[in-house]
């Protein structure tokens, strides 16, 4: 089962490191990673999302507790959450295909970001599932390249009392 | 005073923080990148150096040292190659939680990364074998460093902690602050256990009719021995050890069922096999003790203390955890009782059982067994000793028939099962103890692994009886080939090529002795025990293709154990 789990660490030489050493070392799976600034300075922000049953992500959350640089461990599972992801999908253009891909790119609230008259890329942003929709819609079309960002997250402000593992994530 | 005047270089502070620290010991080996540090060490007078002959024997005695005393272990060496050599000694002591801290030097920040002469990214390959680990990059930081990895080594579960050095960081000068507190924000252990689980605890102990105390090196480093016997004795349960938690509750005493696992007593099995109760402290469900997870205990209610929240529920599934200080919860579970269970029938049934099947070994046909030796070891220091094994078959049966009457006398690479452990530890586990004899054994492989360190000893005056157990071969690959690989002995057997380990001895300047005769293992161990300003060395050849049992093989269920049953029609 897929899980998110949001991670505060020392925005620290290593830091990094450790945490994907300790995922490969203990063989945990990483669907993706992401990392970047919080509000404070020298503290960064991990969302990462890893698999696997209750057993081993309560594992996953006790060895990333026991580092020494990671100073806060959420399973977002817990919670009503956030989830958002950005994708950039470039597509090959062939005779009439320009107007439906336009089409799609408006149903999905994405933006052209670049074209040429060989092919455009279009940039979607939103949960995941949405940007896994909009990656199969455009794939008939042929997708020259895609760069997806990994998924960051963050805690609702209020949290409503919720059955557990149930995801709330539009 | 001007503020220039307050200026000290980074190897000043480093020594300085050491005395901070108490460190009384260090054990280590120069180079190019430490030179500065050797330089002021020259003069320092609160600490000695003790010079290894390999960075290995520099963690492995730093090691023992820690074993043996509590404290944390200090090394310090040269960088590439000196840090590279560290390394299999830092795994070692992480799988077994050792405190100690490794200092490396390191090439020049501004030459990192650089592939400059003898560098090496040892903060990169030490990441996952590390409690933490520390680059030091500016000198305005290393007092909080050292201060951190000393605090970080020594306080929750125990590990090694590794501070990479720059040179030009010891060189370069700053005013020397010293940090009074550490304070880390993503670490904070956790030493009280919750009081409601504890009185679970409690009540599931008081009305159980089979309960089994499982006890590992965990009790052993958080200082609990004392309250395990009262636990035990107080409601009388029986104590299982694991290889590391021997030590922890006598030996000789009557509720010790001795080792249990792999080559754990039969009785002790048996007990884990058919409690109805079992209670984990400071032990970790190791594949080693559990064999086949599934099976294991399998129709008992499982109660697991331990300081490190990670072991629970990481191989086996337990009913009720208690997360906290392994000492404190025994005291506060014994305070807790409600009334003691019933386990005279119990105790009556683990007497039965090892009654079935004692400890055996063929001991009238004149060879010289290991058991035989390790049983002269008990009786000559009356489970006293401080006692180092190896790896390998010789380490099963000291485990087996050695009764350590207390913590901290059982030193022994476990986790990583590090041959050539045991002839550095015990030379670091020497300047730790000296009111107790403190005992090498190791086999004629092992022996070899670190061999270079007898110089060590015998420099040192070093009072370690080094004991080989010789039995010309890879014993306990030996035994797995003779069992599981279809008797093909390959490249285990040694007879052929082993050194003459007598004259090895006295190559280092170290009185050594041999025999092949049980009736002569008295009198030499006499001469080795009258010895006692310097090393001894003494060299057993036992017979060839003996086999430790019992043993559950890798994997199995108590139901696979095979076990020894003399056989009189072999005994010739
Ligand atoms: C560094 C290292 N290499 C290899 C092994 C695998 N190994 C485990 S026990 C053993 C045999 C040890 O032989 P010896 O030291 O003679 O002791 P014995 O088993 O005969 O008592 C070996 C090779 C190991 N544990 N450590």
């Amino acid at each position: 089962m897929r899980r998110t789990i949001s991670v505060l660490v020392e925005n620290r030489f290593g830091a990094f490191d450790r945490i994907a050493t300790m995922f490969s070392g203990k063989g945990f799976n990483i669907r993706s990673i992401s990392i970047g600034e919080t509000e404070i300075a020298d503290i960064s922000r991990m969302t990462i999302v890893t698999e696997g049953d209750d057993q081993i992500i309560d594992q996953v959350v006790k060895q990333l507790n026991r580092l020494i640089d990671t100073i806060k461990v959420v399973d977002l599972a817990d919670t009503y959450h956030v989830e958002r992801e950005l994708a950039l999908i470039s597509i090959g253009l062939h005779k009439g295909s320009m107007e439906q891909i336009k089409n799609i790119c408006d149903i999905f609230r994405g933006n052209i970001v670049d074209i040429t008259n060989k092919s455009m890329m279009i940039e979607v942003t939103g949960p995941p599932d949405k940007i896994d929709a909009a990656v199969n819609v455009l794939a008939p079309f042929g997708i020259k390249e895609m760069a997806r960002s990994g998924i960051v997250a963050l805690k609702r402000g209020e949290q409503l009392k919720i059955q557990k593992k149930e995801n709330f994530t539009t | 005073m001007k503020k220039s005047d307050n200026l000290m270089s980074g190897a000043q502070i480093f020594f300085e923080c050491l005395k901070r620290e108490k460190v009384e010991h260090i054990f280590g080996y120069p180079g190019g990148a430490v030179l500065k540090l050797y330089e002021h060490l020259y003069d320092v007078d609160f600490l000695e150096h003790v010079l290894v002959r390999h960075e290995q024997g520099a963690v492995h005695a730093a090691e023992g040292y820690a074993k043996a005393s509590g404290k944390v272990g200090v090394v310090l060496v040269t960088s590439g190659p000196g840090a590279t050599n560290t390394v299999t000694g830092i795994a070692d002591a992480y799988m077994d939680s050792v405190p100690i801290v490794v200092f490396t030097g390191q090439v020049p920040s501004h030459l990192i990364g650089n592939d400059a002469f003898q560098e090496a990214d040892i903060v990169g390959i030490t990441r996952p074998i590390t409690k933490h680990n520390f680059l030091v990059r500016d000198v305005k930081d290393l007092a909080l460093t050292i201060r951190k990895a000393f605090y970080i080594a020594s306080t929750g579960r125990p590990g090694p902690v590794l501070v990479d050095l720059p040179k030009n960081v010891i060189a370069s000068k700053c005013e020397f602050i010293y940090p009074e507190d550490v304070e880390l924000r993503g670490y904070k252990p956790n030493y009280k256990g919750h009081i409601n689980q504890i009185k679970k605890v409690a009540e599931v102990i008081a009305s159980a009719k089979r309960p089994l105390l499982y006890v590992g090196g965990g009790v052993i480093m958080s200082g609990g021995s004392r309250e395990l016997a009262i636990l035990a004795r107080e409601n009388k349960l029986p104590v299982a050890m694991t290889l590391q938690g021997l030590g922890a509750f006598p030996g000789t005493d009557d509720l010790s069922l001795g080792m249990l696992g792999m080559h754990g007593t039969y009785w002790a099995n048996r007990a884990v096999d058919n409690c109805d109760v079992l209670v984990s402290l400071g032990a970790r469900f190791d594949d080693r003790v559990t064999g086949n997870v599934e099976t294991f205990a399998r129709n008992a209610f499982k109660i697991h203390v331990d300081i490190d929240p990670t072991c629970i529920d990481k191989n086996v599934v337990v009913d009720l955890p208690v997360v906290g200080d392994v000492k404190h919860i025994i005291a506060e579970i014994a305070s807790e009782m409600p009334n003691q269970p019933d386990t005279t029938e119990w105790l009556a049934q683990i007497n039965e059982w090892r009654e079935e099947c004692p400890l055996v070994y063929e001991d009238n046909d004149g060879r010289l067994r290991t058991e035989f030796v390790i049983e002269k070891l008990f009786e000559k220091t009356k489970g006293e000793a401080v006692i180092v094994t190896d790896v390998g078959q010789h380490q099963m049966w000291t485990a087996q028939h050695y009764k350590y009457n207390h913590p901290r006398s059982n030193l022994t690479s476990g986790g990583l099962g590090t041959m050539g452990f045991s002839v550095p530890a015990s030379i670091g586990a020497s300047f730790a103890v000296k009111d107790r004899p403190i005992i090498s054994i190791s086999g004629d492989g092992g022996f070899q692994m670190n061999i270079q360190e007898l110089i060590t000893a015998a420099a040192n005056k070093v009072p370690v009886k080094f004991i080989i157990i010789n039995n010309s071969f890879l014993g306990m690959v030996r035994q797995w080939q003779e069992l599981f690989h279809a008797e093909k002995f390959s490249f285990t057997d040694l007879s052929s090529s082993n050194p003459d380990f007598v004259k090895v001895g006295e190559a280092f300047g170290i009185p050594s002795y041999s025999t092949d005769n049980p009736k002569e293992v008295d009198s030499i161990l006499e001469k080795a025990f009258s010895i006692n300003d310097r090393p001894v060395l003494l060299e057993f050849k036992v017979v060839k293709a003996d086999m430790v049992f019992p043993m559950v093989p890798s994997g199995g269920s108590i139901s696979d154990m095979m076990v020894k049953r003399l056989n009189p029609r072999r005994m010739t």
